[in-house]
């Protein structure tokens, strides 16, 4: 009987690989490097081995697609805390990358689990961990709240964008790094083996659970180790410059093409891309105010306010829009850098027939909007989205059928035995901003400067 | 491929339906005669209105069906009404305070998640809310109400078990527990788990005792109140408001001939509750449960004033009442039977069977699949005279007949023969 296993990928790649490599797995292809997300062990050649974006595991075993998996405790007690009856079984603590989940707010805003308790205006409460920070709000009773679901940099949103977020930090003084004081410790986390109930209840895994050994979080004592720590340096922040406007710029690999564009539009930024991990880089635009963070989160944060303009895919701004068709969110500029195409992805080895002849259609995407659209539009059968965190490719064939994918050249896709049998729209790099902001006359030049600044940009190139 | 319904949820066939229809008939026919107006809320409210006066337990929050909708990009959820009370309390405040005094009920469905997905997540309540009136005898009126609903329905062994969420809260500010405690402590007795307040060992040999009489007795008297009293007052003055306010109730409904129990420890409800609250069964099964919440207006920002009001279990009540026994007879059904084939023929059957409803019949028409058995007549419908030929189903008489007039006289000579017969 093959046992079925999902492995991380991302913070915890490093570690397990090495546990594995203690365990006498012979895993071929888990490093960094690796460039397949199917594996296989020399030693257990029964294996079925695949790798995930860590968020993915605690779903994909409770949904029964995988016997075991390893992952964050952090993201089990995330899906624990929307689903409490997932079928998983936390099976044994790893011991190696421990952290805790902080509730936390900036140091400037002296905050308190009891002032938060009487507080009577909305609080704004960002976090990658959106179900948690929602049990965390009603388990403290908020009066009135708002959660907003990030895909990352949580540690930046407060206190312009956000009041609160739960954001997870080896120690106190890794969360002081970021300016952020911690009002309550909401969990104590680090890797953790996870299997499906049914599969521990029925399935002899005993040979591939005995090679871990009972000693794991012996042969691993390293202590909490913190993340790479990004030093803040001097904060701007915004004082009481009500005309301050608030630009948003992405971090990853949109980050060069960014700088070019500013560049070409005379405008100087300092620590973009940032070595040290600084999200809130200075820019010599006058009363603009800058921070780095996930180009999904943008347009919501515009929507809502908590950023003036921003610089995101057209892809991420749809996303939000299929989802809010009444948001403010608008594209203002095509920055026409980064294309991509966002394509329906199936198995070479079918035809779009085959497809459409399953039920239910299990249709996988980071899109998860753009996925449901598509599906409707297409009136394709009963079908289920999956929500995936990246790394969708390896969903294929075994866990999904169809795909809502980006693709700049194909090659990756085609790498994954995949063919792109549509193509949806394509997508570039837009400055985005709020349709119609009201906004006092001298920050509304400052805004419509720097779009004026950006679209010349463009059009010059 | 059969489409399944969703997990937790239910169908109600038409012979359900007359069971519901039946129970909504008398409840509203009750609330109207004692002089309440029927109201509706949406399906849909924003999360905050149950978030925000603090009056829902955060285990029941954990189980509401809260979304972001169309509109939900500033991150504001809607929720699919978990409770009948707080809309109505909303309303009330929206559109009526000036009003002062409102006797308000409603027919509705609250919608709770249950993990084991065989409780029925959508509920029907009928609801009764009496916003204005604070004395022992609106808390008396509504009780009243609601036993004779259970009445109407002829429900027999109705059992009405009291207790008052003021002593509570005065015993747990007694006890020396923070306020975060009190509040555990309370939400768990209301979330039906009375061991809780068992578990506390108060340092106060006093409250021990209290506490204890408190929960392991059961009195079906006020006098029972008031030996409690008499204990109680030296040392515990601070539960004397509400164990007077209890006294007064429990007299009045003693003087109107209603049976009740005292049990402390059935005070499972809701949050919100500051007084007298109630559940009704029947037999060993929940029907209804209610209570006074007198802060609940005021927190929601509405001027303060006191409240009180009770819901009856639509499911539960389904499996209990016989609509035989109800009086009222049911309506004659006749077939109506058309030759196929002939235009004129057909719009005659349609017209006659239009007749015979304003007459009072149920008419319908025969389509090839209904039930023989279903009808007390059969009437055909032909091209050629006679018209139509009536026929019975107990006597198996036949009359003919040329009109849609002869047909009425006859029906009216014959229907009541049969109902002998």
């Amino acid at each position: 009987m093959s046992i079925r296993i999902a492995l991380p990928k991302g913070r915890l790649l490093d570690e397990t690989a090495a546990l594995l490599h203690l365990a006498g797995w012979e895993l071929t292809d888990y490093h960094r490097e690796a460039r397949s997300y199917h594996l296989k062990s020399r030693r257990f050649p029964a294996l079925c081995l695949r790798v995930f974006h860590e968020k993915d595991i605690p779903i994909q075993v409770a949904v029964g697609n995988y016997d075991l998996g390893i992952c964050g405790l952090d993201w089990v007690e995330e899906l624990l805390a929307k689903y409490p009856t997932s079928a998983l079984v936390k099976v044994q603590d790893l011991g190696y990358n421990m952290g805790s989940l902080y509730a936390a707010a900036s140091k400037s805003a002296r905050m308190t689990m009891e002032g938060l308790r009487t507080e009577k205006s909305v609080i704004r409460l960002a976090s990658e961990y959106p179900y948690l920070a929602e049990s965390f709000a009603l388990g403290l009773r908020l009066r009135q709240f708002r959660i907003f679901p990030l895909w990352g940099a949580a540690e930046v949103y407060p206190p312009e964008s956000a009041d609160l977020t739960l954001v997870r930090a080896g120690t106190e003084a890794e969360l002081s790094s970021y300016d952020l004081a911690p009002i309550n410790k909401v969990l104590d986390f680090s890797a953790f083996l996870i299997a499906n109930q049914t599969s521990w209840e029925k399935k002899d895994m005993g040979e591939v659970l005995d090679s871990l050994g009972d000693k794991m979080p012996a042969r691993f004592p390293s202590p909490a180790k913190p993340a790479a720590l990004g030093t803040p340096g001097e904060q701007p922040r915004a004082g009481t410059d009500e005309d301050a406007v608030w630009l948003a710029l992405p971090d990853g690999h949109q980050q060069p093409p960014t700088l070019e564009l500013l560049r070409k539009a005379g405008i100087h930024i300092d620590d973009y891309p940032s070595p040290t991990g600084n999200r809130r880089p200075r820019v010599n635009l006058p009363g603009t105010l800058v921070k780095t963070v996930r180009p999904q989160d943008m347009p919501l944060q515009v929507a809502n306010g908590n950023f003036d303009l921003a610089i995101t895919g057209r892809d991420w701004l749809l996303e939000h829009l299929y989802q809010f068709p009444s948001s403010p969110a608008a594209e203002l500029a095509d920055l026409k850098f980064g294309k991509v195409k966002i394509a329906a992805v199936i198995s070479k080895e079918l035809s779009m027939a085959d497809v459409h002849s399953l039920a239910p259609l299990r249709i996988a995407s980071e899109y998860v909007n753009i996925a449901d659209k598509y599906a409707r539009d297409n009136h394709l059968g009963p079908y289920r989205i999956i929500p995936t965190w990246g790394a969708s490719e390896a969903f294929v064939p075994e866990d999904a059928d169809l795909l809502i994918e980006n693709a700049q050249t194909g090659r990756t896709i085609a790498r994954h035995n995949l063919k792109i049998t549509d193509v949806l729209f394509e997508s570039t790099a837009c400055l985005i901003g709020a349709k119609s902001g009201t906004y006092r006359p001298a920050k509304s030049r400052r805004i419509e400067n720097i779009v004026n600044t950006l679209r010349a940009a463009v059009e010059d190139a | 491929m059969k489409v399944p319904r969703c997990k937790g949820s239910r169908d109600l066939s038409p012979g359900e339906m007359v069971k519901f229809r039946l129970i909504e008939k008398a409840f509203r026919d009750c609330c109207l005669k004692w002089g309440y107006g029927e109201v509706r809320t949406p399906t849909l409210e924003y999360l905050h209105l149950f978030t925000s006066t603090g009056t829902l337990t955060p285990s029941l929050l954990s189980k509401v069906y809260s979304f972001l909708d169309w509109d939900g990009w500033s991150g504001e959820r809607v929720v699919l009404r978990p409770d009948g009370t707080i809309p109505v309390a909303r309303l009330y405040i929206d559109s009526m305070e000036k009003e002062g005094l409102a006797k308000l009920f409603y027919v509705t469905n609250i919608f709770i998640f249950d993990e084991t997905g065989k409780k029925s997540r959508e509920r029907w309540q009928c609801g009764v809310e009496l916003i204005g009136a604070g004395s022992p005898l609106a808390d008396a009126e509504l009780i009243s109400l609601a036993l004779e609903i259970l009445h109407k329905l002829g429900l027999k062994d109705t059992k009405l078990r009291l207790s008052h969420a003021g002593l509570v809260r005065a015993m747990l500010a007694k006890l020396g527990l923070s306020h975060d405690e009190q509040t555990k402590v309370f939400d768990q007795v209301i979330d039906g788990d009375i061991q809780a307040l068992a578990g506390l060992k108060p340092r106060n040999p006093e409250l021990a005792k209290a506490l204890s009489l408190l929960l392991d007795l059961r009195g079906k008297s006020s006098g029972f109140l008031k030996n409690l009293k008499a204990l109680f007052q030296h040392n515990l003055p601070e539960l004397e408001t509400p164990i007077d306010n209890f006294i007064n109730v429990a007299e009045l409904l003693q003087a109107l001939g209603q049976d009740y129990r005292i049990d402390i420890a059935s005070g499972r409800g809701f949050e919100y509750y500051t007084g007298v609250n109630y559940h009704l069964l029947c037999g060993e099964q929940n029907v209804g449960a209610g209570g006074r919440y007198d802060d609940l207006v005021p927190l929601m920002g509405g001027e303060g004033i006191p409240a009180s009001g009770f819901a009856l279990y639509l499911d539960p009540l389904m499996d209990m009442v016989k609509p035989e026994t109800f009086a009222e007879p049911a309506a004659t059904r006749v077939q109506v039977r058309v030759e196929p084939g002939d235009t004129e023929t057909a719009k005659r059957g349609f017209v006659l069977a239009s007749r015979l409803r304003e007459a009072g019949y149920i008419a319908e028409l025969e389509l090839g699949a209904q039930k023989q058995a279903d009808f007390n007549w059969s009437l055909e419908v032909k091209g050629k005279a006679p018209h139509f030929i009536l026929t019975n189903k107990v006597g198996q008489r036949r009359f003919e007949a040329g009109t849609a007039e002869e047909v009425l006289a006859l029906l009216r000579k014959n229907v009541n023969k049969d109902s002998v017969a």
